[in-house]
């Protein structure tokens, strides 16, 4: 954690003191990202959606998104882009206090999530002169990526991205230098991936979604591709392969869970602005999430997808279409259906987020083809990202306590009959 | 006259709101090989399903004439009305006899809808089209060609039979015809708007979505004929264009609703693909697909679904409420439509700079209390005609 925060706070200072420095910044989303192309140009990335969680988190987002909608941004819409909107209406002022620094590039990599082409169509109007590199990422619709889909998204980097971040960095496109840095990249995919698949052992040493999201941090935020990266999931798995050999379970912001009651699999984004309380709901019940789809959204490495530095383009081009939220609803339920076999879920519950119809929209049907298909419990609640008027405390409670009512008789019925004789 | 175009307008209305789609399916029964291909809103490349012996059939929701049961049951109350209508007719049977269903790119709801779809084992095939959003012919359209191709492959693993060069050229001209007469009629009625009334003209264009093309473009030549003449009495209305409307489509009663208030709709986007591309396509190619493909690429119009950094659509929305001569602008979203409303912000502050008036309400496809918005509607119109002088 300790070594997560100093490598955060280095990038926003690197960002604070970008134009005095000469680095270009480009601004760019999470899922889909391109970090190691654009530090292949010598570039810093900055991810609005990740300001916009951090705003959340800090409580800063409420009074941005009240900005964003009194400029005439409707209470229905994604609130990821008011509160970047209201950010920007009150200065720009990041996360940790210092101003960011305003885009030279704004990277619209448009993958699984159809807001985020409308959020950039804004940014290009409030940061006029900006140029705009424009990344369409083909849905996987039918379940696959073609060589069709590959070659289009390849294409698009030669023709539309490089030639752009060449002009706006002054560098000349290296692919060497990318295929270095995508080397490191697949060596943090490595890493994350045996972090994640701790979670088979009982207990899970670690939870999954609540610690899970401050895990893919650094491969999420501009750190994929880097040395810093390898050397973070290093020390990140060495810590973790040592609670599992000492049996214990999860930290928790109170410290260890004691007994890990039930294990669940959780799909969709959490809740930004009570994030403490909402971990809260759960530890102390002794819930641990031992898989998430939302630890995906910026990359699902599961499968074996690993950047391949011998294919650079090809990879970059990959990566992008396989992100959570660009595999189509069949494709969504298998990976959690083995995420709720692979690592033994007592349950499987939605947190069904108003702010994003590319995770909620399918999420009822999802839902109820799992418990068909595995016979899981399964539970469903609702908030939202980071608008703190959407996070009803009193209402989540009493769903996941009936859920983990219902997760405990389960367990005592299937004891009673694991007793009974033959 | 008048007695033949008011049946002809009520069978419109009927068939426009036939959630059962009767006439397509007697369409498919009438001869053995037939199709029918259900597509969602905004853009469809309707052609290529006429080409391969098909009925391309437009699927605009429920509306209010749905009673939904089950479809709530598939999305959440923050997610726009549209899909559960659409999931409703799919488990009441509606869609029977349909052979596949073309998910245009519209936003993340439709694009998981196609998936939901396909989970319940709709149609034969089900196909999200996913119009490129880069416009260089080499790449995107490169792209966009392979789309179609996907479509014509699914088609002709029904009939068994690919369709030819001829068969396009001929669709491409049949619909070159059908956005010709709908401009033809849009432009009588920016001039003399009494002559249709918009509610009318809604069932006209809606009704063709689910009729074949040679019947539709005979109806059209009527309509044409017949507003061509002197006919009906000018009122002291407003003239006005709806946008946002693109893809959930208002319910009748409030268009004339926004009618009744004292509007002239003299453009809009209610049923925006059937006069999607701007002029014609060629159809004397060898290449039908490919002018298909340019045509999309250069000569769409303006939309919330589609990428417009360097062709900003506010220029265009201006343009088109200038070249309209529209006195005023009604923003008319769908609750909960992200595309729409996320472009608000930007067109109306190009309203504010260019001195066009606006209002903005939200809609859901069933609504049933129209007294608010038509009051909403009937200020402005009445502020308009009463205190301020034409800016346009």
């Amino acid at each position: 954690m300790l070594l997560q925060k100093e490598m955060l706070a280095r990038q926003f200072r690197e960002l604070s003191t970008a134009k005095e420095n000469g680095k270009k910044v480009v601004y760019t989303f999470v899922p889909g990202n391109l970090s190691e192309l654009i530090h292949a140009f010598g570039m810093l990335p900055v991810y609005p959606e990740i300001n916009a969680l951090q705003s959340g988190m800090r409580k800063k987002s409420g009074g941005f998104i009240r900005d964003a909608e009194k400029a005439g941004h409707s209470e229905d819409v994604c609130t990821y882009v008011k509160c970047d909107i209201g950010m920007l209406l009150n200065g720009n002022i990041g996360p940790t206090g210092d101003k960011l620094p305003e885009p030279d590039l704004l990277l619209l990599s448009y993958t699984g999530c159809f807001t985020f082409m409308k959020w950039f169509e804004n940014l290009e109007r409030l940061y006029p002169g900006v140029p705009v590199a424009m990344l369409h990422t083909p849905y996987q619709e039918n379940g696959r990526i073609t060589q069709e889909m590959t070659n289009y998204m390849v294409e698009q980097i030669k023709t539309e991205l490089i030639p752009k971040m060449e002009k706006v960095s002054g560098v000349k496109f290296d692919e060497t230098r990318l295929a270095e840095i995508l080397g490191h990249a697949a060596k943090a995919e490595d890493l994350i991936v045996r972090i994640f698949n701790t979670t088979r052992n009982k207990p899970s040493p670690i939870d999954a979604y609540f610690a899970g999201v401050y895990y893919i941090g650094p491969i999420n935020a501009g750190f994929r591709g880097t040395p810093d990266a390898v050397a973070y999931y290093q020390a990140l798995h060495e810590e973790i392969m040592l609670r599992v050999e000492k049996g214990l379970g999860p930290i928790t912001p109170e410290g260890e869970m004691e007994e890990e009651k039930f294990r669940l699999v959780v799909e969709g984004p959490p809740n930004w602005t009570s994030f403490r309380n909402f971990w809260k709901l759960f530890y102390d019940m002794g819930a641990v999430v031992v898989a998430s789809s939302y630890t995906k959204v910026g990359g699902v490495y599961d499968d074996g997808f690993r950047h391949d530095p011998a294919k650079p383009l090809e990879s970059l081009a990959n990566y992008c279409m396989n992100c959570y939220t660009n595999l189509n609803l069949p494709q969504r339920i298998d990976l959690l259906a083995k995420y709720i076999t692979d690592f033994r879920a007592d349950g499987f519950l939605v947190n069904s987020i108003k702010s994003c119809n590319s995770f909620s929209a399918g999420q009822l049907l999802m839902m109820r083809q799992l418990e068909e298909r595995l016979g899981v419990p399964v539970g469903f609640i609702e908030s939202d990202l980071v608008d703190p008027r959407y996070f009803s405390y009193s209402n989540i409670k009493n769903r996941l306590d009936s859920f983990f009512q219902m997760l405990s008789q389960r367990k005592a019925i299937r004891g009673q009959m694991a007793e009974m004789p033959a | 006259m008048e007695a033949q175009i008011n049946a002809l307008l009520a069978r419109c209305q009927e068939l426009a709101f036939d959630l059962n789609f009767s006439e397509a399916k007697a369409w498919k029964k009438a001869r053995p090989g037939r199709l029918l291909v259900g597509h969602l809103p905004i853009y469809f490349p309707r052609e290529i399903v006429h080409a391969a012996g098909g009925l391309p059939v437009g699927i605009m929701g429920g509306g209010d004439r749905k009673q939904i049961i089950r479809g709530d049951a598939f999305y959440q109350s923050y997610i726009c009305h549209m899909p559960r209508g659409v999931i409703e007719m799919a488990l009441d049977d509606n869609f029977n006899d349909f052979d596949g269903f073309i998910f245009p790119s519209i936003c993340d709801v439709i694009r998981n809808l196609s998936g939901i779809f396909k989970l319940l084992g709709k149609g034969r095939f089900v196909k999200y089209l996913d119009y490129p959003q880069n416009f260089n012919a080499e790449v995107g359209g490169a792209f966009y060609r392979r789309e179609i191709q996907h479509v014509l492959e699914e088609m002709a693993a029904i009939t068994g039979q690919p369709v030819t060069v001829q068969a396009l050229n001929h669709a491409i001209e049949l619909y070159n015809v059908n956005r010709q007469l709908l401009n033809d009629i849009y432009d009588i009625r920016q001039q003399y708007p009494w002559r249709l009334s918009y509610e009318s003209l809604y069932c006209l264009m809606r009704a063709g979505l689910v009729i074949p093309v040679e019947e539709h473009n005979e109806m059209l030549s009527q309509v044409l004929e017949y507003i061509s003449q002197d006919v009906g009495e000018p009122m002291d209305n407003i003239r006005v264009v709806i946008t946002g409307a693109f893809c959930e489509q208002p319910p009748l009663g409030l268009i004339r609703s926004i009618e009744i208030a004292g509007c002239y709709v003299v453009d809009d986007d209610l049923i925006l693909g059937s006069r999607w591309i701007q002029g014609d396509v060629n159809s004397h190619s060898h290449d039908p697909l490919g002018a298909l493909v340019s045509a999309y690429l250069q000569r769409s119009t303006f939309s919330s679904s589609v990428y417009d950094v360097g062709h900003p659509k506010e220029a265009r929305l201006i343009a088109l409420a200038q070249r309209r001569k529209a006195d005023g602008i009604l923003f008319a979203a769908p609750s909960f439509c992200d595309p729409a409303l996320l472009d608000q912000p930007q067109l109306q502050k190009a309203c504010n700079e260019a001195g066009i008036r606006f209002i903005s309400f939200k809609f859901s496809e069933n609504t049933g209390q129209f007294k608010v918005i038509k009051e909403q509607v009937g200020a402005f119109s009445d502020s308009i005609k009463l205190w301020e002088e034409t800016v346009l």
